[in-house]
């Protein structure tokens, strides 16, 4: 019997997010494998708290764990990785399980960092034992690395969109457990200072349903009128390359690709997009790609479901019709 | 304003990568070598500060002797100084590499006083940790942030942006001294000039060779996922596609009827 897992769960819109459900996953295979419960941590406003908990039943969770202290948002890095760090230290933790998004990469390594512990960032599976054998993900997950970590405390992000999140079971809510930390005005000296807005009516590209996607084969910035009128009759959102975006054909915060966004919507449509592993590695999770090309030997066509050959301006105005 | 750029040589792949027989690493044979893009743009960053406020730029990197490319690439563009922490090649993992950077560090900061702003890319391109820029600034008791793709610093602080998980854009004031890992799109890399690549070939590299250590996380052994390479169903050839692609996307429910 070892002491509990510890879930770290990050939230969006109200809700945990995807990466926090499907980490969740490897927290309770964990859990399973050393005999011990599983307990949350939820990244939210204190006032939240409660819905946060509610939202984790039937989902394997013993007891979430309520920080007490109402200085802290979701917005203070450091004062969450102190807290995680304290609640981890006197519940005799066996390890530290959140998802391997920007936000999940990041305040575990500051939990890391405090506690002079390693961590090992977007793993794909974890195998307890006298030193635990686990594979991440290197190269955005174009490679994969079979490691092992040896800690008294295993800190672990998973890597988002390789596990499926649990459906919950219709078993009862987490217990909610209020637990006292201590944090100093250097845990809160970072936070957020200022915020602003998404634009307006825009999908966002790692949320929308259909993502079309522009390369080198678009040709110029213009080119992505077409592809924008593609994603608007379509409801989706458009993106790039990385030479697109390098050569500013396109926004930097539309790259698809190991420096840009990983995107999971149901159809990827690869227009002119050779297949770079860089981009792959971006776009993979896709359920469905159609990739557009003329060439019909281009990488992009290993990953694809579907192929048109030819020119993608010209395949286009009939789907109008 | 003193700026130390940390950076890491890796191989610049593109195409499929292939590893070495027993797999413990990539076979580099015949590829080239670079930083991760996040890095190079980190550098351009230090150099444009440096630029339009005066102070002084230092590039730093843990690897191998050849690594001393990566260094005088980035003092063609226009760092000044550059220090190599040299090892035998092998993997340092994430603990034992911060480690060696803050002792660097340290010896740097006493002989030649504090650096004002420690930059670092957002993750490696390569092992992807996600976390020696963190660790440095605990270890040396400086707020950190990460992600950043906007950076503006004033007197004594500095502003940085990132997009924030939801979209939209959340911003950070830390005060100087700070560690700030940066994100590709921060800024556009120049390309260096001739006349910056014949100065900085000639420039002196600081060097020291710090004893390799294990941190907790040790590499095994690579190994390339199972490609489920797609065999594409073609759905036609340009325009005569076009009826198979409206049916296709009908079919997976992204058009309606």
């Amino acid at each position: 019997m070892s002491g509990p897992v510890i879930a770290l769960v990050t939230s969006a819109g109200g809700g945990p997010d995807r990466a926090s459900l499907e980490a969740l996953t490897v927290a309770r295979q964990i859990a399973a494998a050393t005999g011990s419960p599983v307990e949350a941590i939820v990244v939210a406003e204190r006032s939240s708290a409660g819905g946060a908990a509610a939202s984790l039943a039937g989902l394997g969770v013993a007891r979430a764990i309520v920080v007490e202290d109402d200085r802290l948002t979701p917005d203070h890095p450091d004062g969450w990785a102190a807290a995680v760090a304290q609640v981890a230290e006197t519940r005799a933790t066996s390890a530290i399980v959140g998802p391997g998004t920007e936000r999940g990469n990041d305040l575990l390594a500051r939990v890391a960092a405090r506690l002079d512990l390693p961590m090992a960032a977007n793993c794909l599976t974890v195998e307890p034992g006298a030193t635990w054998a686990i594979s991440r993900q290197r190269w955005a997950g174009s490679l994969i690395e079979d490691c092992r970590l040896t800690a008294r405390i295993k800190v672990l992000t998973i890597a988002p969109n390789t596990v499926a999140a649990g459906a919950p079971d219709g078993g009862a809510a987490p217990a909610v457990e209020s637990v006292p930390v201590t944090l100093t005005d250097a845990d809160l000296a970072v936070h957020v200072t200022g915020r602003e807005a998404p634009e307006r009516g825009k999908i966002s590209l790692t949320d929308a349903k259909v993502v079309v996607g522009g390369g080198r084969g678009v040709g110029s910035g213009e080119g992505f009128a077409e592809l924008e009128e593609l994603a608007s009759l379509l409801g989706g959102a458009v993106g790039g390359s990385r030479v697109v975006t390098s050569a500013g054909w396109r926004p930097h915060a539309d790259q698809i690709g190991q420096t840009g966004l990983r995107i999971a919507p149901d159809v990827y449509i690869a227009c002119g997009i050779s297949g770079a592993i860089q981009h792959i590695v971006g776009c993979k999770a896709a359920k469905h790609i159609v990739a557009i090309n003329t060439d019909a030997e281009a990488p992009i066509m290993g990953v694809a479901d579907y192929a048109v050959i030819g020119d993608q301006i010209r395949r286009r105005s009939p789907v109008r019709a | 304003m003193n700026i130390l750029v940390c950076v890491k040589r890796v191989p610049a792949t593109g195409g499929r990568i292939v590893l070495t027989p027993d797999g413990t690493d990539i076979d580099t044979r015949y590829l080239g070598f670079t930083v991760s893009p996040h890095e190079e743009c980190a550098v351009e960053e230090a150099v444009r500060i440096v630029e339009g406020r005066g102070g002084s730029t230092t590039v730093l990197t843990l690897g191998p002797a050849a690594a001393e490319d990566q260094l005088r690439d980035a003092m063609a563009i226009g760092i000044e100084r550059a220090i190599l922490l040299e090892t035998d090649g092998r993997d340092w993992d994430p603990v034992a590499t911060a480690r060696a950077i803050v002792e660097a560090i340290r010896a740097q900061e006493s002989a030649n006083g504090p650096f004002d702003l420690i930059l670092f890319g957002n993750e490696s391109a390569d092992s992807g940790g996600f976390q020696v820029g963190i660790r440095v600034a605990a270890a040396l008791g400086r707020p950190v942030v990460t992600g950043i793709k906007s950076l503006a610093p004033g007197e004594g602080s500095v502003v940085a942006r990132r997009e924030a998980a939801g979209g939209g854009w959340e911003t950070f004031e830390l005060p100087l001294p700070a560690v700030v890992s940066v994100k590709e799109g921060i800024n556009l890399p120049r390309y260096p000039s001739v006349p910056g690549r014949l100065r900085a070939r000639k420039k002196e590299i600081e060097r020291s060779t710090p004893a390799w250590q294990s941190g907790g996380l040790d590499k095994v052994v690579l190994r390339l996922p199972a490609t489920e390479t797609t065999q594409a169903e073609v759905l036609g050839r340009g325009a005569e596609a076009a009826p198979a692609v409206v049916d296709l996307l009908t079919r997976i429910g992204v058009l309606g009827r």
